[in-house]
């Protein structure tokens, strides 16, 4: 058995990184509920977050914070654009399925 | 040693929660488990070194972002969604496709990273308020202000969408 690191290794950040983005990826693509996928969305920008945190650390410079930062940023506009925009299909439409968003389609 | 032990609990805790953000039929469920994945991913930046970003994520993520999400289900009165039958193609090949795209990310990230170090707390200490804040005064000066553009830009498409009349 080989002895415990002292320490984590960095392959499990960025394994639980592509885990969690994964995890997203699934919900974003099998779910039905337009919030549920919005927030599968979130999900996935959390993940690379997480990435850009461990490297980081592993190239000891601040700007994967920063890029973390503007992510978040960016995340926050996004949720606040797109959940209007889930409002008004609502408002328009009376559902929040994805199959029934169909307007556009043929 | 204990480092690895936090890593375990919070890691877990993360991937239950995100398995339970997709896997609950009611959005609220789904809003409240994402709340649990953001809490921990914090929790795992501080270990990372990012004091400032663990703060920011509580704060924007898990408080801002979150409440917003329930905020319009509460308002949409969001049930449980309704399933219907799905293709073929996407009950086959779906879960597959997906290990087959967990496998690529972590084939290439160890091949990008053979020889990967490992992370002690407190090795790096260049992430607290101070550094994060002096790095985005000067030398992301201009993106910094980009995004207050951005901001604003958002928060008039918000407005704009979800105005009563919409013509």
């Amino acid at each position: 058995m080989p002895p415990i690191p002292d320490g984590v290794p960095m392959s499990f950040y960025l394994g639980l990184s592509a885990i969690l983005f994964v995890i997203g990826v699934a919900g974003f693509v099998f779910r039905r509920n337009i919030i549920t996928v919005f927030m599968c969305i979130e999900l996935m920008l959390n993940a690379v977050n997480l990435s850009f945190v461990t490297f980081a650390n592993y190239h000891k410079q601040v700007s994967g914070h920063i890029f973390t930062f503007f992510v978040m940023v960016v995340a926050a506009a996004e949720a606040a654009v797109g959940l209007a925009i889930i409002l008004t299909v609502f408002k328009n439409r009376t559902t929040l399925n994805i199959d029934e968003v169909d307007s556009l389609k043929n | 040693m204990v480092d690895l032990l936090f890593f375990g609990i919070f890691a877990a805790i993360a991937v239950l929660c995100a398995i339970n953000v997709v896997l609950q039929k009611h959005p609220i469920s789904s809003a409240l488990s994402l709340v649990g994945v953001m809490g921990s991913l914090a929790v795992l930046y501080l270990m990372l070194g990012g004091v400032f970003i663990a703060m920011a994520q509580i704060i924007v993520y898990a408080g801002a972002v979150m409440v917003l999400f329930v905020f319009v289900i509460m308002l949409l009165n969001a049930g449980i969604e309704v399933r219907r039958g799905r293709s073929w193609m996407a009950t086959i090949f779906g879960v597959p496709a997906l290990l087959g795209l967990l496998g690529v990310l972590a084939c290439l990230l160890a091949r990008w990273f053979p020889d990967a170090p490992t992370i002690k707390f407190g090795d790096f200490t260049g992430g607290g308020a101070k550094e994060v804040g002096y790095a985005l005064f000067t030398e992301y000066l201009l993106p910094f202000e980009v995004t207050s553009v951005l901001i604003l830009i958002a928060i008039l498409g918000a407005v704009v969408l979800a105005r009563k009349e919409l013509d």
